[in-house]
C-alpha cells in the first residue's frame, strides 16, 4: 500500500482518513459525511491497514476493540460460572476421588457434572488463563496500535486547517466579520487567560486545552498490563507462597518454602465472650447459638536452623522471637507472614494407666503415655514394668488378625502391651483400647486401668508470602491515575481562521462535555466578535426528527 | 517500503513471540503447579541429613556418585507396607553395585517405625523425619512417593504410589553407576 500525499503537501502514512497536517478528508467516503469521525483524529490505525502474513492477521484480530470486549465477556462468563460450586480449593478433601466424591455427595449429578468439565478448578485452568492471557495481548496490541498514530497525528497537526476539516467539526460556525484580524487577537487573548494553549499563524489560530486527557485510556491500559504482569510473576518460584500447615502444641515443625525457619507452638488459645462481659452486645447472640468467639491466638517461637544447614536436623536451631499469632494479625519475618486459620481442639495427647490386679485393683503404679513419642518400656517399680510391644495411633479394627492404623494422627489410640509383674516375670500380653481390652493369649490376671488423659490443641497456619503485591499496587495506581486523567479532564481544541474570502470560520471539538466547550466559546464571543456558531450534531437531530413526524 | 514492511513484520512476530512465550510459561507452571510443585525431573536433589534407626548419619551429598534410591512412607500407609519387602530385596541385590536405598518415615515415633520395621524384617536403612523439613523440600503429597536420584545427584525420576518388585529392580538399575 502506498501512502497518501495530501494536496497540502503532507505525506499520510496508508489508511489515514484525514490528513494529519491539515485536515483535509482523504477519501470519498469521509468526504461525503457532514461530520468527520474524530476519535483517533482520522489516522491510520495500522491494524486496519495491512493484512498480509500471518502474524499480520494475528496482530489485527488482537488489535479489533470487537475482540477485545468479546474476551472480557467470556472472561466474566467464565469467572461467574467458577462461583456457582466451591472451587477444590475450598473443598475439604485431598486426593482425586474424595473431591470427586464430595462434589457428588453435595451437589448430586449437577455437582459431578461441574467437577468433571473441570469447572471445579475453573481459575487454574489451561483455558480460562489462556483467556487472561490473550486479553492481556489485546490490551497491549490494540494500544500500540491506537496510540502510536494519535500521538504523531496530535505532534503534527497544524494551527491552520483545511476549510473541509472545520465545516465538518460538530461545532462549526462561519460569517462575514468586519475587522477579522482583531477579532482573531482579541479571542486569543481571551482564550491564553481561560488556560489554553494558543497557537497563530498569520490569521489561523488554534486553541487547545488537555491533551494528556487523550492519553488516560492507554495509561489506564499499562496500569492493567502492569497488574496482569504481576499477577504472571507469581508462577515464578519465590515470588509468591501459600501453603498451610496444621502445628501441635509443643511441636516443632519447618515452615514449608522459608530459608531453614521453625516455628514452635507453645500454646492455642480460643477464647468465648461471657454473657457477663458482653451482654450489651452479644447477650442476644448468645442466648441464640450459644457461643460467640473472641479470640484465636496461637503462642509460637520462630527458629531458624543454622546457616547452611541441610533439611533434616532439628539441633542447633536459633531462637528468633516469640510472637502471639492471632487473626490478622500475623507473624512476620523475611517476606513471610504466618496467619491463624483454622484450629482443632483437644487432639489427645497423652494417656495415664494404671497397672492392676484385676481382682483386688491393688495398683503396681501409673505411666503416662506420650502419644506422639510412646516408650519402649515404663519401669514402674523393680519388678514391675510395661512394655509397648506396638502402637496403633488410629485403630480401626483387626485385618487377618493384624491390627490397622488408618493414619498416623492419635484418632483412636491401641497398644499391644506386655505386663511384667512378680507373679508374672515372662509377662502377660494385653491389647488395649480406649474403653475396651482383649488378651490375645489367654486370660490374664492384671490390667492397664486407664486413669486420665490428656490433650492439646492444634493451629491451622497458613504462610505466606507475595513479593508481586507492590507491582499490583503499582499497577492499580496506575490504572487509577489513568481513570481521573481520561474522565476528569478533557481535550477541547477551538480552530478561528479567517478565509481567504474574508470570512470568519469557527470550529470546536472536544473528546466530552461539550457543554463546558460551548460555554467557553460563548465566553471567547462575549469579548470577540465571532460568527455564531451551531452544534452540527444538534441540527441534524432535529432535522430527522422533523422528517419523522 | 519494502524495508518498512520487513521491520513492521519483525517487529510484530518478536511482540507476539514474547507475549506467546510468557503466556505459556505461566500456564505450564500454573497446571503443572499443584502436581509436582518446584521438584521436577532433571532438578539437584536437595541436600539432607538424617540419622538413622541404628544411629548413622545419612547425608545426601555423601552418596555422590552412587545411585540413592529415596523412599517416603508411613506406617499407616498401606501400599507402602506392601512395596517394602521387594524393596528389601532389592536393596540386597544393589546395595554393593552402588545403589544406596533410604526409607524416610513422615514424622512417626520411633517406637512405631522399630516396631513396623521388626515385624516386616526390613534391613535397609530407615530414618525418621521429625520435623517435616525433607518432606516439605521434596513437596512430598501423597504416599509411598519414590525418588530416583543419579550418580550425579539430580532426580531421574519420581514415582508416586506402589511399585512391583520388577519396577524396582528396573529403577535401582536406571540409577546404577556405570
Amino acid at each position: 500500500m502506498d501512502k497518501i500525499v495530501c494536496t497540502c503537501g503532507n505525506v499520510n502514512p496508508a489508511g489515514t482518513l484525514l490528513c494529519e497536517s491539515c485536515g483535509r478528508p482523504l477519501n470519498k467516503e469521509t468526504a461525503d459525511k457532514k461530520l468527520v469521525d474524530m476519535r483517533y483524529e482520522g489516522s491510520a490505525r495500522r491494524s486496519q491497514t495491512y493484512n498480509k502474513t500471518i502474524i499480520d492477521k494475528v496482530w489485527n484480530f488482537f488489535s479489533s476493540v470487537k475482540v477485545g470486549v468479546w474476551l472480557i465477556v467470556l472472561i466474566l462468563v467464565a469467572a461467574s460460572i467458577g462461583t456457582i460450586l466451591p472451587q477444590v480449593f475450598y473443598v475439604p478433601a485431598t486426593t482425586e476421588e474424595d473431591i470427586a466424591a464430595y462434589y457428588e455427595r453435595i451437589y448430586g449429578t449437577f455437582g459431578t457434572l461441574y467437577y468433571k468439565l473441570g469447572l471445579s478448578d475453573l481459575y487454574s485452568s489451561w483455558w480460562f488463563q489462556g483467556l487472561i492471557g490473550m486479553l492481556g495481548i489485546s490490551l497491549i496490541i490494540a494500544s500500540l496500535d491506537r496510540v502510536i498514530p494519535l500521538y504523531k497525528s496530535l505532534k503534527k497537526q497544524k494551527t491552520k486547517r483545511h476549510f473541509s476539516f472545520l465545516k465538518r467539526q460538530r461545532i462549526y460556525g462561519i460569517g462575514n466579520i468586519e475587522n477579522g484580524e482583531e477579532s482573531i487577537s482579541k479571542a486569543e487573548e481571551k482564550l491564553k487567560t481561560m488556560r489554553y494553549n494558543v497557537k497563530r499563524e498569520g490569521n489561523a489560530l488554534l486553541a487547545e486545552r488537555g491533551r494528556f486527557s487523550r492519553w488516560g485510556p492507554y495509561i489506564n491500559h499499562l496500569g492493567l498490563i502492569l497488574f496482569l504482569f504481576g499477577v504472571m510473576l507469581r508462577a515464578l518460584p519465590g515470588f509468591y507462597v501459600d501453603e498451610t500447615m496444621w502445628l501441635r502444641e509443643g511441636e516443632t515443625l519447618y515452615i514449608p518454602k522459608t530459608d531453614g525457619y521453625f516455628l514452635e507452638s507453645k500454646e492455642f488459645i480460643y477464647e468465648t465472650y461471657s454473657k457477663e462481659e458482653s451482654e450489651e452486645v452479644f447477650g442476644d447472640a448468645i442466648d441464640r447459638v450459644g457461643t460467640i468467639a473472641k479470640n484465636y491466638q496461637t503462642n509460637v517461637v520462630l527458629h531458624k536452623g543454622p546457616e547452611g544447614a541441610v533439611a533434616g536436623h532439628l539441633e542447633d536451631l536459633t531462637f528468633e522471637k516469640e510472637a502471639a499469632i492471632q487473626v490478622n494479625k500475623p507473624l512476620k519475618f523475611d517476606n513471610f507472614s504466618v496467619f491463624q486459620m483454622d484450629f482443632r481442639l483437644d487432639e489427645l495427647a497423652s494417656m495415664t494407666f494404671q497397672l492392676q490386679d484385676k481382682e483386688t485393683a491393688e495398683s503396681f503404679g501409673e505411666f503416662t503415655i506420650n502419644l506422639a513419642d510412646p516408650k519402649p518400656v515404663y519401669e514402674l517399680s523393680d519388678d514391675a514394668k510395661v512394655e509397648i510391644l506396638d502402637y496403633y495411633a488410629d485403630f480401626t479394627g483387626f485385618e487377618d488378625g493384624v491390627p490397622q492404623s488408618q493414619s498416623p494422627l492419635p484418632n483412636n489410640p491401641a497398644f499391644l502391651v506386655k505386663m511384667y509383674t512378680p507373679e508374672f516375670p515372662k509377662g502377660e500380653t494385653s491389647f488395649v483400647m480406649i474403653k475396651e481390652t482383649l488378651e490375645p493369649l489367654g486370660e490374664n490376671q492384671h490390667k492397664l486401668a486407664f486413669q486420665s488423659v490428656e490433650t492439646r490443641d492444634v493451629s491451622g497456619l497458613t504462610v505466606r508470602k507475595d513479593l508481586t503485591l507492590p507491582i499490583l499496587m503499582l499497577g492499580g495506581l496506575i490504572f487509577m491515575i489513568g481513570v481521573a486523567q481520561g474522565s476528569y479532564w478533557n481535550h477541547r481544541r477551538i480552530w478561528i481562521q479567517q478565509l481567504e474570502d474574508g470570512q470568519v470560520v469557527v470550529a470546536a471539538h472536544t473528546n466530552k462535555n461539550w457543554l463546558s466547550i460551548k460555554r467557553d466559546m460563548d465566553a471567547v464571543s462575549e469579548v470577540a466578535n465571532l460568527p455564531k456558531y451551531e452544534d452540527q450534531q444538534d441540527e441534524d437531530s432535529k432535522a430527522e426528527k422533523e422528517e419523522g413526524v | 517500503m519494502a524495508q518498512s514492511k520487513k521491520k513492521r513484520f519483525y517487529i510484530r512476530t518478536a511482540i507476539l513471540a514474547v507475549l506467546t512465550i510468557a503466556i505459556v510459561f505461566t500456564i505450564y507452571s500454573n497446571v503443572t503447579k499443584e502436581k509436582n510443585a518446584v521438584l521436577r525431573v532433571g532438578d539437584k536433589a536437595p541436600d539432607f541429613a538424617l540419622v538413622d534407626l541404628e544411629g548413622n548419619e545419612h547425608r545426601l551429598s555423601d552418596y555422590k556418585g552412587e545411585g540413592v534410591f529415596l523412599n517416603f512412607w508411613g506406617t499407616w500407609c498401606k501400599p507402602c507396607a506392601t512395596e517394602m519387602p521387594a524393596m528389601d530385596n532389592q536393596y540386597h541385590v544393589y546395595k554393593d553395585q552402588g545403589v544406596q536405598t533410604l526409607a524416610i518415615n513422615i514424622g512417626e515415633s520411633q517406637l512405631k517405625v522399630n516396631s513396623f520395621k521388626n515385624s516386616h524384617g526390613l534391613t535397609f536403612p530407615i530414618a525418621i523425619d521429625q520435623n517435616k523439613s525433607v518432606m516439605q523440600s521434596y513437596n512430598i503429597a501423597p504416599l509411598p512417593t519414590t525418588f530416583l536420584i543419579n550418580p550425579e545427584g539430580r532426580i531421574e525420576k519420581i514415582i508416586k504410589g506402589e511399585m512391583t518388585e520388577q519396577d524396582i529392580a528396573d529403577f535401582m538399575e536406571q540409577i546404577k553407576p556405570s
